[in-house]
């Protein structure tokens, strides 16, 4: 054998394992953005209450799809269709899914939808993840993409609310609406989100009524409230979350998760002062 | 005077339960919460324009509601698409009709694919928020509650989820009946007609998917005001029917979310009108009022045959934003009631020279004096030569006519020419949107009113001036297939391009002479003067 040969396999050996090495790395925090802290004054607040603060953390770049969830279903079987229990979805749980390991003939790149909250939860924290508060998801949602908070710019709330108007947009793949200045994509355009917090802002099923308690938002004359009148998107969105029990799976929503700055700590990441 | 007080207070108090006792008396249960319900049934839910049966003479019953809410993809006009929420999968929503005293078991879903959480507030529900409060549905889900009917009447319901009034401006609402006890009294004929205003990006008529404008919504500047939830959904084919001699009941509800609506129907007097859908008739009323978020009953017997147009009398609105319907009666005409046309002359006022007049009829007798007048008035400088010696100032119409041409690139243009039937179907919306009002849908026109476009001579022998007169407009006296029309046709604002289009789609329809318009000949026809109608003979 050739000596000179064999040094150089195992030269070249050496760089390769160094350079799956820093793929390793690199893998980890690509598909992950880094949201730096801040402050904003949310939908619901008003001009009484300070803003509230977001700290630095990390967020999903893509919501998470059909194959991943299916990899994650294959480690978990109590999380399978058929197997989780009924307290933790009701029966619509992956309803579109033909079986346990089969999403059917949909786009494994498309998002996982029909999955309760508790089973996005558990998905996230099997990744050593979370799932972002409701405080951090509307902090990132506010970007486009060329601005953290556009949210004054006609032209982004008149895409958020044509959203509403396409059916069917479950079926697109991820990635497939626009990247924001964090670098995340698909805030709005392609399916609601869970929150770990979804139900802490509760808005009543009628939605004009009595502007004297103290509950946070409700429409109509909760516009009173709201920190930005034209800002119908983000009604909606409360709307919607308002809705929902941790239990129920719709078609339209799906969830990503977030990460901490510091691992293993996995509190609550905002709070107002 | 202590006595005259004393007296005074005995005679009030007398008078007071006198008619305290009256009143009591005309209306023993006026409670009618106490009404007992006997069994149970499923409701008869209908789709617009129609109307379940009437409850007639049935007890107070459980009865159960069934209603989906569906997001969908449906159409405002030709050619132009609107995502509508609905009730029951249209515009307005199913219609639902009850009794007073029953008792209804409503169950509202919300479909899996639905993008929105939805509620309902019925205006005859007596609750908080209307049922709005116990009905706020999540996709994929359904919420039940209950109600008691205790107010006979006519109600609306609709959606108060958070916006409000963007869940009504997409099409959420409809009509309830509460009728009263025995029924309301029989007619032959009863429909369900609703308004609604509607605010797309585009402008009225332009074509693809118009997403909803918020700022038009709050500026309360509809694009569309329509019955039954888009243009024509009560017209031409669609239009609602009776015959001679029957009554007509009309449930007319207006959804909003903005506009009052002054319903009226041309050529009709409502004998009845349920004022705001309440207990209180009022007769012989030309045009009635009907709120946003409310409705009236309209009641009349059809005595003569022909179309009536239903229209809000807030005019622009239906003949430039859709709000048009039609009432079709079949039947024998009542000369008594209606005579039509007795006859027609020529009309010249007192302070004329008589003299002067009798010479022009003798020079050409069968030509009417004030035509000929126009004729041979001194011709003014030729539009024309100014339009050519000085094309730096084109008038507004000749700006429109010469920037259009600008806009598509040049294959697009070639496409569109080249192929007839893409130019016969957009010929088709334009039609719809602009031409159909006066010609009808098969080009039929109106007797005596606006001439025919079927197998019409005057079209197929002119082709230029029909050109002209649907750039420029036409009046006057014109024969048509032998008959006589004195009325005014408007000039029409419509590029060259859906001119070309309009006219080939009516050449090539209805018995026509086939023959292909294109915008370069519109484009040559715009230079031309505004034809006189005694030329077009």
């Amino acid at each position: 054998m050739n000596p000179y040969l064999f040094v150089a396999q195992k030269k070249y050996l050496l760089l390769l394992t160094l350079l799956v090495a820093t793929i390793n790395v690199r893998a980890q925090d690509s598909t992950m953005a880094y949201i730096k802290e801040g402050s904003y004054i949310p939908l619901y607040g008003n001009a009484d209450k300070p803003p509230i603060t977001v700290s630095s953390f990390y967020i999903d770049k893509y919501p998470v799809t059909n194959a991943q969830f299916l990899e994650f279903v294959k480690k978990h079987p109590e999380y399978s269709k058929s197997e989780l229990k009924g307290i933790y979805a009701e029966k619509n749980y992956l309803y579109y899914w033909l079986g346990n390991y089969d999403y059917g003939s949909q786009k494994g790149n498309a998002p996982v939808t029909n999955v309760s909250w508790f089973a996005a939860k558990c998905y996230c924290e099997c990744q050593g993840k979370r799932l972002p508060t409701m405080d951090e998801w509307e902090y990132i949602a506010m970007a486009d993409e060329y601005s953290v908070d556009a949210r004054t710019k006609e032209e982004f709330n008149k895409f958020i609310l044509s959203w509403y108007e396409k059916p069917q947009t479950f079926l697109n793949q991820v990635g497939s609406t626009y990247k924001n200045k964090w670098g995340v994509f698909d805030m709005h355009g392609l399916v609601w989100e869970w929150t770990f917090d979804f139900n802490s802002i509760f808005l009543s099923g009628e939605s004009r009524k009595d502007k004297d308690t103290d509950k946070l938002l409700f429409c109509g004359s909760g516009s009173v409230n709201a920190s930005d009148l034209m800002d119908y998107a983000a009604f909606m969105r409360f709307a919607f979350r308002g809705s929902l029990k941790a239990n129920f799976t719709t078609r339209n929503l799906g969830f990503r998760c977030a990460k901490n700055l510091s691992p293993g700590r996995l509190t609550v990441n905002s709070q107002a002062k | 005077m202590k006595r005259i007080l004393k007296t005074t207070t005995y005679v009030l108090a007398g008078a007071a339960l006198t008619f305290g006792f009256l009143s009591f008396k005309d209306d023993p249960i006026k409670d009618y919460s106490k009404i007992p319900v006997v069994g149970q049934s499923v409701a008869e839910l209908t789709a617009p324009p129609f109307v379940p049966k009437p409850v007639g003479n049935r007890a107070a019953t459980k009865l159960i509601v069934n209603m989906e809410i569906k997001e969908q993809e449906g159409e405002m006009a030709d050619g132009v698409k609107y995502t509508y929420w609905t009730f029951g999968g249209t515009v307005p929503g199913s219609f639902i009709r009850t009794r007073v005293g029953d008792e209804v078991e409503f169950h509202l879903k919300n479909h899996p694919d639905n993008k929105l959480p939805h509620n309902i507030d019925l205006h005859a529900v007596t609750g908080q928020g209307g049922g709005a409060a116990s009905s706020l549905v999540a996709p994929g889900h359904e919420k039940t509650f209950s109600f008691k009917v205790i107010n006979p009447g006519l109600y609306v319901y609709h959606c108060a989820t958070a916006p409000v009034g963007m869940h009504i401006a997409n099409g959420m609402y409809g009509l309830i009946l509460v009728e009263p006890e025995g029924g309301l009294p029989p007619v032959d004929k009863e429909y369900y007609i609703m308004q609604g205003d509607f605010y797309t990006k585009g402008a009225y008529g332009e074509e693809g998917s118009q997403p909803f404008d918020m700022d038009k919504a709050i500026k309360e500047q509809p694009d569309y005001v329509v019955f039954n939830g888009k243009v024509g959904a009560l017209t031409g084919a669609n239009a609602i029917t009776a015959k001679v001699g029957e009554t007509v009941r009309l449930f007319v509800g207006n959804g909003g979310p903005n506009l009052v609506s002054s319903f009226h129907v041309i050529g009709e007097v409502f004998d009845k009108i349920y004022l705001e859908g309440g207990e209180k008739i009022n007769e012989n009323v030309q045009t009635t009022l009907i709120p946003a978020g409310g409705s009236a009953i309209a009641e009349f017997k059809v005595d003569v045959n022909g179309t009536f147009i239903l229209v809000d009398h807030s005019i622009f609105r239906a003949f430039n934003k859709g709000a048009l319907g039609m009432l079709k009666v079949e039947g024998p005409e009542n000369k008594t009631i209606y005579s039509g046309v007795i006859k027609e002359e020529t009309y010249n006022p007192e302070s004329r020279n008589v003299e002067k007049v009798k010479d022009e009829k003798t020079a050409a007798p069968t030509k009417p004096a004030s035509v000929k007048n126009t004729q041979t008035a001194p011709a003014k400088p030729a539009p024309a030569k100014t339009a050519k010696s000085a094309p730096a100032k084109p008038s507004a119409q000749n700006l429109r006519t010469e920037s259009t041409p600008l806009k598509p690139a040049p294959h697009l243009q070639t496409q569109t020419a080249s192929n007839l039937q893409a130019k016969i179907a957009a010929g088709k919306n334009v039609f719809s949107k602009t031409c159909f009002a006066c010609h009808q849908s098969e080009g039929q026109g109106i007797p005596n009113a606006f001439p025919p476009l079927a197998k019409s001579d005057f079209l197929n022998n002119n082709p230029k001036k029909a050109i002209n007169a649907v750039i420029h407009g036409l009046s006057g006296d014109l024969t048509v297939n032998g008959k006589k029309y004195n009325s005014v046709m408007t000039p029409q604002n419509l590029t060259d391009e859906e001119i070309a289009n309009v006219l080939t789609y009516v050449y090539h329809s209805w018995g026509n002479s086939k023959k292909v318009i294109t915008a370069s000949m519109v484009k040559n026809e715009r230079k031309n003067k505004p034809v006189s109608v005694a030329s077009a003979h």
